[in-house]
């Protein structure tokens, strides 16, 4: 990362560290849920915009992580989160593993319809089924325990605290990615996604990098539905749905494929815009149609800012020197998602979860 | 180096390739050559492993590779340019080659460890930069290089592997005379340390460059040897080469 996007990092990280100290408990809690969605879209972004591989069916590891929380965990004693996070991410790398396996075999349109497949399946289990309290769910109904030995080193049930614990995890997360696609590995994945072929006529095993990214990403999506979990003290079968794979994708393409950075900057602007355009404050009766609004804000974004809102600098760069700023965007080597596949990519789904 | 054994392919009713059987060893220049329609393509695409022979072996150092694919080959040696160019578009001439020597010490497990940081891969992409002669050029985006560039690059993508065979598919095609003669003298270095297998339609450009002739009609071998022997050949003549050579 360059200087000036240090800057903007720490900045980010101070506001938001600094953000409860206005002591609105609502809106504490609500980029609380903001945060965890952000990993949440950064784990897609990875498939998506790193990968090519445009995934719908994301929410089936953030939904399974949540149950196994509720299912690994007593129902009256908290457990420790060293044992239910290892259990509840490792449910999802395995899950991730085997469907993986299959849906790695399709791609583009059938790639999108077998990973909505397998996520709908994992939908039904939890909806049909007495495994997880059915359609109605279950609670969590305790925190797990973060302590060594007797010393408690985090209470959970304080939402300060916790707060604090899903906006380091969220910084953290972003700068290992970040390190990460810098790496071998990251690099090789951005070769796979814009020349398959020659990937591989170059000697590279593509599948088992493409399983790889696919487990990675599926295991951080179960971190984030680990954390909504115990946010909510609460799962249901929703957060598996389909919906919430396409809100995922929504956040991705609001903020612009492929940078990471834009998966937060959308889920920011996905959760606290939808909030606005549920606000009969400000719309009225017109807020019921709220998910209105959110299309038409999706369709403007993907029309008019093809690389999402984190390409917006760029774009008003570009508008005021035309010459230099043409010259370094094609200049990065790093993916944009403002290829010719990445757009189409981006056109499809979001055309599906306006219809949610 | 590289044996093939009555290597047929079959796309439906079209026999592409009917029992086609040569080698090439190190040091050795083979060029196949045919008219369009003849199966060169569908021939240098077996042996990179992208398409699957209906029957036949594909030897490598005497190690039966027929059932491996693309990426086991360049493992094993084998690095192939394409008639289409087939590069990273997107990325720098440095990271197009630096990609390709990191599939040698892939290291994918490494997360947090940068890309840039790995000398011998970096010393590995620079080598073949300097033999594709695309020094200077390292900093610029692939796709901005000239036409000749690129086919330059394509050669290093594959140099950059550390290949012991070289499959060049149609390394001249649409180059001018200029560009041509200069990749010419780049293959014919590259001669000594490389088993080289080419694929041209063009024979005048390639003649030179020949060890080995190998005439390839409608899928089959019509005639393979020594390249003057083969161009006094009257099968040859009558089938392929026409009366310019003849007249000669």
């Amino acid at each position: 990362m360059n200087r000036n996007q240090w800057i903007v990092l720490v900045l980010v990280a101070l506001l938001l560290a600094a953000f409860p100290m206005t002591g609105s408990t609502f809106y504490t809690q609500l980029i609380t849920k903001t945060m965890i969605l952000a990993i949440f879209a950064m784990s897609l972004d990875l498939l998506v915009g790193y990968t090519g591989l445009v995934s719908l069916g994301h929410a089936a590891f953030y939904g399974l992580a949540g149950y196994t929380l509720a299912l690994v965990q007593p129902k009256y004693d908290p457990m420790s989160i060293f044992i239910t996070l290892p259990a509840a991410l490792a449910a999802c790398a395995l899950f991730a593993l085997v469907t993986g396996w299959l849906v790695l075999r399709t791609r583009g349109i059938y790639f999108i319809m077998a990973t909505l497949a397998f996520a709908q399946m994992a939908y039904f289990v939890f909806h049909d089924t007495g495994l997880g309290g059915g359609s109605d769910g279950i609670y969590v109904n305790n925190k797990p325990v973060v302590g060594v030995g007797g010393t408690k080193l985090l209470d959970l049930d304080d939402r300060a605290q916790f707060y604090y614990l899903v906006l380091v995890t969220m910084l953290v997360t972003y700068l290992l990615l970040r390190r990460m696609l810098d790496s071998n590995f990251g690099r090789a994945l951005a070769g796979i996604r814009v020349n398959e072929h020659r990937m591989r006529a170059i000697g590279f095993p593509v599948a088992r990098y493409q399983l790889g990214i696919y487990v990675l990403s599926g295991t951080l999506a179960g971190l984030s539905g680990y954390f909504a979990a115990l946010q909510f003290g609460f799962v249901n079968p929703e957060i598996l749905s389909w919906h919430h794979s396409g809100a995922a994708l929504m956040m991705v393409i609001l903020g612009g494929m492929g940078t990471l950075h834009g998966s937060i900057v959308g889920a920011f602007v996905f959760v606290l815009v939808e909030d606005l355009f549920k606000d009969q404050g400000v719309f009225g009766a017109f807020a019921k149609h709220w998910q209105l609004m959110m299309g038409a804000l999706v369709v403007l974004v993907a029309v008019f800012l093809p690389r999402g809102l984190a390409g917006l600098g760029a774009v008003l760069r570009r508008r005021r020197a035309p010459e230099t700023a043409a010259v370094t965007t094609t200049a990065s080597p790093a993916p944009t998602g403002a290829t010719p596949t990445g757009r189409a990519s981006a056109a499809g789904p979001s055309t599906d979860a306006r219809d949610a | 180096m590289l044996e093939v054994r009555s290597l047929t392919r079959r796309f439906g009713g079209l026999l592409a390739n009917d029992d086609v059987s040569l080698r090439v060893a190190v040091g050795e220049i083979h060029v196949v050559i045919g008219p369009n329609g003849a199966g060169k393509s569908t021939l240098i695409n077996m042996l990179s492993g992208d398409l699957a022979p209906t029957s036949g072996q594909i030897l490598l150092d005497g190690q039966d590779v027929t059932a491996l694919p693309p990426e086991r080959r360049s493992l094993l040696g084998v690095g192939r340019s394409y008639q289409k160019t087939n590069i990273f578009r997107g990325f720098t001439v440095r990271e197009n080659c630096r990609l390709a020597a990191q599939s040698r010490a892939p290291h994918p497990w490494r997360l947090l460890r940068g890309a840039d940081r790995y000398l011998d891969t970096n010393r590995l992409a620079q080598q073949a930069i300097a033999q594709a002669e695309l020094t200077g050029r390292e900093e610029r985006i692939a796709g901005t290089l000239s036409h000749g560039e690129q086919r330059q690059l394509e050669i290093a993508l594959s140099l950059a592997t550390r290949p012991k065979l070289l499959l060049l598919d149609e390394p001249l095609a649409g180059m001018g005379a200029e560009e041509s003669q200069r990749m010419v003298e780049l293959i014919r270095k590259l001669r000594e340390a490389h088993a080289i297998l080419l694929v041209e339609h063009d024979v005048d450009a390639v003649f030179a460059l020949a060890d080995t002739l190998t005439v390839m009609v409608e899928g089959r071998i019509l005639a393979s040897g020594v390249p003057t022997e083969i161009r006094r050949n009257p099968e040859v003549q009558a089938a392929y080469l026409g009366e310019e050579l003849a007249g000669e």
